[in-house]
Formats: C-alpha cells, sequence, structure tokens
C-alpha cells in the first residue's frame, strides 16, 4: 500500500540550494504581508494605524507562521513515528486530549493563567497521544488505514468526555468556541506563548533522523544503536508541545498535519530531511491563506479559520484517500 | 477444461498481466511457476473471478466466469487467496461447513454434514475439528482453509500458494493431499508454487508466468530443462534426474 | 472433462431438517448453546423487569385502578422509544461492523449524526428557537429520516463502485465528511444566541424525552422492517463476514450483498437518531458485549443477543437515572461514558485488526 512512508526517492538536494524554495518562500512572505494590510481598520489614519498594527496585525501575523508550521511538523512527526501517512494530530485524538486537559484546567481553576492551562493542555496531550501509541504497538493491523479510523473514534470518545464535562458546568457554547481555531483573538499580550512552538521546530529538525529510524520499529532502531523509547517519548513529546499550546492559543487547527506533509510528498518524494522546510513553509502558507479568506468572505464577520481548513482539509483528505485506493 | 481468452488486466504505469490465451486441461494438478512479481497470483484470482479482468474471457468447465450466475460458478469452481483474515472467531468444522453456502445457502442438511466430516478427515483435521482458527498452528489453519475449498465439491480448485509460510513436512503434506484431492476424487487442481522442484514432482503440467505473459506450458519433463528455466527465471538454473522426477538447482 | 452431475446428487431434493445439529454447528458444543440461551433468557427478564418499573414505578395510584393505567399508559411512550433505539442500534451496528469486515466501528460516526446535528442547527439558526418546534411533527421526522438514508445510501454508492471500490476508505471518508458536517455546524452554534443555544443544546444528546408519539407510525414500522429484512439475511452475512474474497468465491455477489446490508442500517440509523438524538457508542457496546456473550459467529443468534443487550441497557438506565439519581437527562451521556470507555479497553486490548 501507498502509506509507507519509506518510498524514498533519490537523494533530493538541500531545500535550502533550490531556487524553487526560495521562490515558495518569497510567495509566503507576499502572503504574510498580505495578511498584515488586510482588514476593517485602514492603517492608513493617522497615528492609529502604526499602534492597531502593533497590537493586532503582526502578532496576528506571527501568530500565523507559528501555529502554521508547529501543526504540520507534528503531523510529520507523528507520521514518521507510526510510518502511517493518514496520522497527525486530529487523526488520533492527540487535539482532543489536548481540549480535554484545557477544559479540566478551567473547571479546576477558572482563574487559572495561561501558562497553568496549556500546562494541562500538553499533559492530556501527551497522555493521550501515548494511549494511542499503545495500542499501535499491541495491535496487528490488517490495513493502515484502521489508524485514522481508531484515532477518529478515540477522539470522539474524548470529545463526549469534554462535551458533558462542558455541559454539567455549563460551558458547552464556550466550549465550541475555545476548540474552534481562530486568530481572531490573537492580540499582543497573549500569543507570546506560541514562540514555544519555535523551539519545538528547531528541535524537530534536529532529532528528525533519529525519528525516521525509530519509525521503522524498535528492532531497527535498537539495531543501529538508539533508545527506541526514549525517542518516542520525545517525539510524543514535542507534538504533545506543539498541540497544546496550539490548542490553548490559537485552537484547533484541523487536518494541518495531515494534508501539508502528503502533499510535499507527492511533489518532492519521501526524503523527510530535506522536505522539512517544505512542510514548515507550506504549513505556514496554508493556514496564512485560510485566514485569509475566513476574514475576508463575509467581512466584517470572520469565519475561524478551523472551520475553512475543516473544510478544505476534508476535501484535500478525501481526494487523497480517492488516489490512494487506485494504488490500493 | 479452462480456457483464458486474450486475459487482459492494466495496473497502469507501464504494468500490466496479459494478453493471456491458455488452455488447461482437465484432471490432474497444474503449477502456476514464475519470478517474484509476474503476475501468477493476479491470473489465478482473475480465473477464479475474484478480480475483474479489464478484457477477456476466463471460461471453465464451459462456465463463462463474468456472465455465469455467481451462485452456480461456485459449484464449479472455488478459489483460495493467500491472505485469510477473519473478524468472526470460527471453529475449522464452522468454517469447512462455510463450504456448503453455494448449496445450502446456510442450511445444512445430513447429507452436508456427511460431505463436511469427509473434507475434515481428507485432511486429517478430525481430532481439531472444533478447535478455533485462532488456535491453530500455520500449517493447521491453511489445512483448514483448503478443506473449505474441497467441502465445496468443484471440479476445479484454484489455489494461491497454499504452501507459503510452511515448513518442508507441512509443505509435502499439503501437496500430498492435493495429489489425492485430483487423483482420488478427479478434480482439477490449479496452484500457485513458488518452489519449481515442488511443481517438478507434483504436478501434472507446469506453467511458466514472466512479466504477465505465460511463456511456457508443458510437462514438468518439458519444462524442468536448463534452457527454459534459465530463462524464465532469469538466473542460471541446471536440472538433474533425481530420485523422484527431475530437480532444479540454481545455487 | 469431470461430469458436474456428481453434484446435484449431493443435494438431495427434499431436506431432511435437523434443527439440532443445525443449532449445534453454531456452537462449538451443546454446553455453550445453552449457556447461550440462558444469557438471553436472563436478559429477556432483566428486560421485562425494567420496563415494569418503568411503567409501575413511583405510580402514585393503587395497581390496576384506572388512574395507575393512565399513567402507565403514558410512561409507554418511553419504553416504546427506547425499545425501537435499542433494536435499531443493536441491529444496524452489528450488520455494519460485519459489512465493514471491522469490529470497532460505529455507523453512528459515518456521518448520520453529524447530518442530524446540522439540520437541528441549522433550524435554529435561521428560524430562531422557534425552529425547534418547527421540525417536530411526523412529516417532519420523514423528511429528516429520509434526508440521512439518502445521504447514506449516496455516500455507500458512490465510493463502492467501480472497480476501485474499498471498504475501509468508504469508512474514513464517511468520518471526515462527518467532520466536515460537524465544524459547519460548530460555527454556526457559536453565532447563536445563548437562549437560542440552549433550546437548541437539548436536542443535541441523545434523550429518550426528545422522542414524541407521533412518530411512532413511521419509526416503528421502519424499524420492524428493517429489522426483519437484517435477520432474514442472517445467512449471508454470515458469509459476509468472511471478506469480499470468500463471499464471491461462495456464490455471492459481495457489492450486492454489501449495499442492500447498508441500505437496512442506515435506515435503523436514520429511525434511531431522528428520533432522540445521538447515541454515539450505545451500538458499539451492545454489540461488543453480544459477541462476548453470545460466542458464536451465526447472526441469527448474535442478533437477538444484540437486541436484548440494548434494551437491558438502555431501559436499565433510564430506570435507575430516573427513579434512583432522578438525572433522566444523563442517560445518553452516561453511556456514552461507558462504551467510550469500553472502546478504550477494547483497542488497548492485544489483537489484530
Amino acid at each position: 500500500m501507498m502509506v509507507s512512508t519509506a518510498r524514498r526517492t533519490t537523494a533530493a538536494p538541500g531545500a535550502l540550494r533550490d531556487w524553487k524554495f526560495w521562490l515558495a518562500l518569497l510567495a509566503v512572505a507576499g502572503l504574510l504581508v498580505l495578511s498584515i494590510v488586510t482588514g476593517v481598520a485602514d492603517l492608513g489614519d493617522g497615528g492609529g494605524g502604526s499602534r492597531f498594527l502593533a497590537l493586532t496585525r503582526i502578532p496576528r501575523t506571527i501568530a500565523l507562521v507559528l501555529a502554521g508550521a508547529a501543526m504540520a511538523m507534528s503531523g510529520l512527526v507523528m507520521q514518521l513515528l507510526t510510518q502511517n501517512r493518514f496520522v497527525e494530530p486530529t487523526t488520533t485524538g492527540t487535539t482532543e486530549w489536548a481540549g480535554l486537559g484545557l477544559l479540566v484546567m478551567m473547571i479546576l481553576f477558572p482563574d487559572a493563567s495561561l501558562t497553568v492551562r496549556m500546562v494541562g493542555a500538553i499533559i492530556a496531550a501527551f497522555l493521550g497521544t501515548m494511549v494511542f501509541f499503545a495500542f499501535l504497538r499491541r495491535v496487528t493491523l490488517r490495513s493502515s488505514l484502521i489508524v485514522p479510523i481508531v484515532g477518529i473514534m478515540l477522539g470522539a470518545v474524548v470529545g463526549s468526555i469534554s462535551t458533558y464535562l462542558a455541559l454539567v458546568t455549563d460551558r458547552l457554547q464556550n466550549l465550541g468556541v475555545w476548540f474552534a481555531g481562530s486568530f481572531t483573538s490573537v492580540l499582543k499580550g497573549q500569543y507570546e506563548a506560541l514562540w514555544i512552538v519555535a523551539v519545538v521546530a528547531v528541535l524537530v529538525f534536529i532529532t528528525a533522523d533519529r525519528l525516521t529510524v525509530a519509525g521503522l520499529g524498535e528492532d531497527v532502531a535498537t539495531n543501529v544503536g538508539l533508545n527506541y523509547n526514549r525517542i518516542i517519548l520525545a517525539g510524543t513529546g514535542l507534538v504533545a508541545v506543539a498541540t497544546g499550546v496550539v490548542t490553548v492559543v490559537v485552537g484547533n487547527l484541523p487536518f494541518l498535519g495531515l494534508i501539508v506533509p502528503n502533499v510535499v510528498s507527492l511533489f518532492r518524494g519521501d526524503d523527510l530531511r530535506s522536505n522539512l522546510p517544505w512542510v514548515c513553509l507550506l504549513g505556514v502558507g496554508l493556514v496564512t491563506v485560510c485566514d485569509l479568506i475566513g476574514r475576508t468572505i463575509i467581512m466584517p464577520f470572520e469565519v475561524p479559520v478551523s472551520l475553512i481548513l475543516g473544510v478544505v482539509g476534508a476535501a484535500v483528505f478525501i481526494a487523497l484517500l480517492l488516489r490512494s485506493r487506485r494504488h490500493a | 477444461m479452462i480456457q483464458l481468452g486474450k486475459l487482459f488486466k492494466d495496473y497502469g504505469s507501464g504494468t500490466s498481466i496479459g494478453p493471456v490465451d491458455l488452455e488447461i486441461p482437465p484432471g490432474g494438478v497444474t503449477a502456476l511457476v514464475g519470478p517474484n512479481g509476474a503476475g501468477k497470483s493476479t491470473l489465478l484470482t482473475m480465473m477464479g473471478r475474484l478480480l475483474g479482468p479489464d478484457a477477456g474471457t476466463v471460461v471453465i468447465g464451459g462456465h463463462d466466469v463474468t456472465t455465469t450466475h455467481p451462485r452456480k460458478l461456485a459449484t464449479v469452481v472455488s478459489t483460495l487467496r493467500q491472505e485469510n483474515h477473519f473478524t468472526a472467531r470460527l471453529t475449522v468444522r464452522q468454517l469447512v461447513a462455510l463450504g456448503r453456502f453455494p448449496y445450502t445457502r446456510g442450511r445444512i442438511n445430513r447429507e452436508d454434514e456427511r460431505i463436511i466430516s469427509e473434507s475434515i478427515e481428507f485432511f486429517d483435521l478430525g481430532s481439531l475439528q472444533n478447535r478455533y482458527l485462532d488456535q491453530l498452528s500455520g500449517g493447521q489453519r491453511q489445512r483448514a482453509y483448503v478443506a473449505m475449498v474441497l467441502c465445496q465439491e468443484t471440479d476445479y480448485l484454484l489455489l494461491d500458494e497454499p504452501l507459503n509460510n510452511l515448513d518442508m513436512r507441512h509443505s509435502v503434506h499439503m501437496m500430498h493431499h492435493l495429489r489425492r484431492v485430483a487423483d482420488e476424487l478427479g478434480r482439477t487442481v490449479l496452484i500457485v508454487l513458488h518452489d519449481v522442484n515442488f511443481a517438478s514432482h507434483y504436478s501434472d503440467w507446469i506453467c511458466a508466468v514472466k512479466e504477465g505473459k505465460v511463456v511456457e506450458f508443458g510437462t514438468p519433463e518439458e519444462i524442468m530443462t536448463d534452457e527454459t528455466l534459465t530463462r524464465v527465471f532469469e538466473t542460471p538454473v541446471t536440472c538433474h534426474d533425481g530420485p523422484s522426477g527431475r530437480l532444479a538447482v540454481y545455487y | 472433462m469431470p461430469d458436474t452431475a456428481t453434484h446435484d446428487a449431493a443435494v438431495p431434493p427434499a431436506l431432511h431438517h435437523d434443527t439440532a445439529r443445525e443449532g449445534f454447528a453454531a456452537f462449538i458444543s451443546p454446553a455453550h448453546r445453552r449457556r447461550y440461551w440462558i444469557a438471553l433468557v436472563c436478559l429477556l427478564l432483566v428486560g421485562l423487569a425494567f420496563c415494569l418499573g418503568i411503567l409501575a414505578w413511583d405510580n402514585p395510584l393503587p395497581f390496576g385502578t384506572r388512574g395507575f393505567w393512565r399513567i402507565a399508559e403514558s410512561r409507554a411512550t418511553s419504553v416504546v422509544v427506547i425499545a425501537i433505539v435499542a433494536v435499531s442500534q443493536a441491529m444496524a451496528t452489528v450488520a455494519f461492523q460485519t459489512a465493514a469486515n471491522n469490529r470497532i466501528i460505529t455507523p453512528s460516526i459515518m456521518g448520520f449524526e453529524s447530518l442530524y446535528v446540522l439540520i437541528q442547527t441549522s433550524v435554529v439558526y435561521f428560524l430562531g428557537a422557534v425552529g425547534v418546534t418547527a421540525i417536530q411533527g411526523l412529516p417532519q421526522y420523514a423528511m429528516q429520516v429520509g434526508l440521512m438514508v439518502l445521504f447514506a445510501l449516496g455516500l455507500y454508492g458512490w465510493l463502492l463502485s467501480g472497480k476501485y471500490g474499498n471498504v475501509q476508505i468508504m469508512l474514513l471518508i464517511g468520518i471526515v465528511l462527518g467532520g466536515g458536517l460537524g465544524s459547519v455546524s460548530t460555527f454556526m452554534q457559536r453565532l447563536l444566541a445563548p437562549s437560542d443555544f440552549d433550546v437548541l443544546s437539548a436536542r443535541l444528546f441523545g434523550s429518550v424525552s426528545n422522542a414524541d408519539a407521533s412518530y411512532f407510525p413511521l419509526a416503528v414500522p421502519l424499524c420492524a422492517l428493517a429489522t426483519v429484512a437484517l435477520y432474514l439475511h442472517s445467512r449471508k452475512l454470515n458469509i459476509l463476514s468472511l471478506g469480499k474474497d470468500v463471499t464471491t468465491n461462495l456464490g455471492l455477489k459481495h457489492r450486492r450483498e454489501l449495499m442492500l446490508t447498508l441500505f437496512w442500517v442506515s435506515v435503523l440509523m436514520a429511525v434511531s437518531t431522528s428520533l432522540i438524538g445521538p447515541m454515539t457508542f450505545l451500538g458499539f457496546l451492545v454489540a461488543i458485549l453480544a459477541y462476548q456473550f453470545s460466542d458464536t459467529y451465526d447472526h441469527r443468534y448474535v442478533f437477538p443477543m444484540a437486541v436484548l443487550i440494548g434494551f437491558a441497557v438502555l431501559a436499565g438506565a433510564y430506570f435507575l437515572l430516573k427513579n434512583v439519581f432522578y438525572a433522566e437527562g444523563a442517560v445518553s451521556i452516561i453511556i456514552e461514558l461507558v462504551g467510550g470507555t469500553v472502546f478504550l479497553v477494547v483497542i488497548l486490548r492485544r489483537g489484530r485488526l
């Protein structure tokens, strides 16, 4: 089947030496500029414009970059670790776990700071992802398509627990607001926690090779002298931190981690090491485009980016599935 | 008789099976051999109508497999694939009994019970018949699957690599039973084999497949020659007269 | 060519039916068979007890008086609703898992519930709180059921047709589509006024009190029809559970059997979901328990077991929560939590999927 991520092309040139990469970088940079200048308020009107810019537009754009790159890379890491193309935080329940953690924190400590909420979300995301990995290690699978099916079911279980908690504490409508990913509320002073995911991104770059080896299984990893369990824990930790932080600050960004790595490997083959910069870049580009669409489609109202991503992501996912069944 | 007429399957991007024209005579054991990826299993599953061809015809015992009513066809030809995983938990006897479905539609009578018992005994599974499949060894489970298609009482049995994952003893055991299916019960057995020496000793005809085409068809004596096998497998092969038929040596 | 006449001899014209043997074939020993019937009878008694409990418990009037019967009659609606939902969910889930060759899936996440939530949400979104009353009534109920069945058939028909038809991809696409519909609903919900949302949220959880006796003229016959059809299909489902290759080999048209099964499944799911709302893990819970208790592959025995377990679970939860914990509304949530936990346990057990 086409799920094995090990279909490598001949050594692809490093992305940074590739002119196409720089062209793409330029295009994404253009999108980001567009994101800064798009909005209801006119930036040109006197002195208020630049303050507005510093207060909302620039933070928002930085948040787009960080969240987009983080979620796309989280997807890639999970695909590396599981050797399954259809795995990402949405299809393993990780996002739902993070949401549950956030909700529990808000119920237990209504006045909790952002940090406390984030810690709750990260811990829950970590636990949830470990549950999923435990499942993968215990079960012999006939088909790799079972993996996302189980993951989404697991997400539904966790989601129903969240819904129940929200219902009994009368927070049901808020629950929807928190989980729907949106950059509307990203303001100066509220988004800085996202810089944590920049650290995560760097760590993923450093550990990419080890993650790839771990994905080939415990035996292979041990054979080349790596501590398999430690890599799995580290990889899960990275994903959990990225998902937890993004969920708390921005919200749910469905399917981003799934479609970006898959689309990149459609074009570039499966050399994951050299795909990493592309995955980051495309993740940023996609989130920015979706955010722009969300901001302009029914101006002056905003459609949350998670809705656009949910629809676009579902469509791309389905297209990938339909494409894969021809090769099944 | 199994007749293939211009049987063709396209996999896109340059890989295709056929067109194959072939006549496999009734009775006896016919072995399909060839290198990995030659299309042996595809050919077999197309004959057994588990895979639809893009063009061409398959006629088995006078029945065109695409136009004959499926229920009728299930009493003429039975096919066993290599991999069998069931979600339901079945005992050997329950599995073998399902082979009667084309006749009974699930309503087993005494006569069916007799045939089921015979099939089970034929493959020496009597003492295991109330064991669940997941409690059996690989060789026992494989025998249970073959017993199921035997129980279907078809003139033609198509088996895709039934020796896969079996050790020497179990492989010989299985081939011995399949030989008896052909000799004692008068069925036609078509089987995909990996080992040409098994084909040489146990089959009446050998069909060599390479790159989606049938390149040779004949008796083991005709096929088991240095020149033919070297050409089919693209590796130097020498054939020698062994104590029980021709032997291919390739190392 | 070997003659085919031997086969005709193998099928005697007169069928001497030996039911004892046939029954034995479904179980590996008479002891298993006995255990099955004991479990079935126990469940039946438990179900009846809960049923009686719902009707008679806390009835202020003395037993046998006219007033007693009037109150019991009004409570009978709940019993009928519970029966419809239990039968629908149990039959649909078992049949669906067989068709999909996968015992960790439930048909409810294949878009039925998302569609229901979307319909309910958009009615409130466009018509306001009065929308909830506007969507009640038999014609509206019929329309909802019809929409769901059409949606499901379109999906299955599209994804299972053609030479690349693949059940697993169909499952995944169904789930993803469900998720897409869900995110549209979530968006609409956040634009609602809190008061409208409160009205809506009551409809978003499966609850026996969501149902209306006026739906019965449609719900009961549909449910009965689909149940009988699936039960009569049992022997073919036994074969279908072995996968496409074995099914084809044994002379069944795999895609036809699959579509037929999925059609009845979608009717049952639509009837149940439109009646009381989402119950995601009830079917899953019931099916897992039914395989455990019946210990046979034969659907003729698995189906009744599943139905009785479904009724006992749902009626029991309803009775206990209503009369002991005074939290009638929490029925679906408790069942979801138990079902979800069972799901976790099941996927973490070593096995093959």
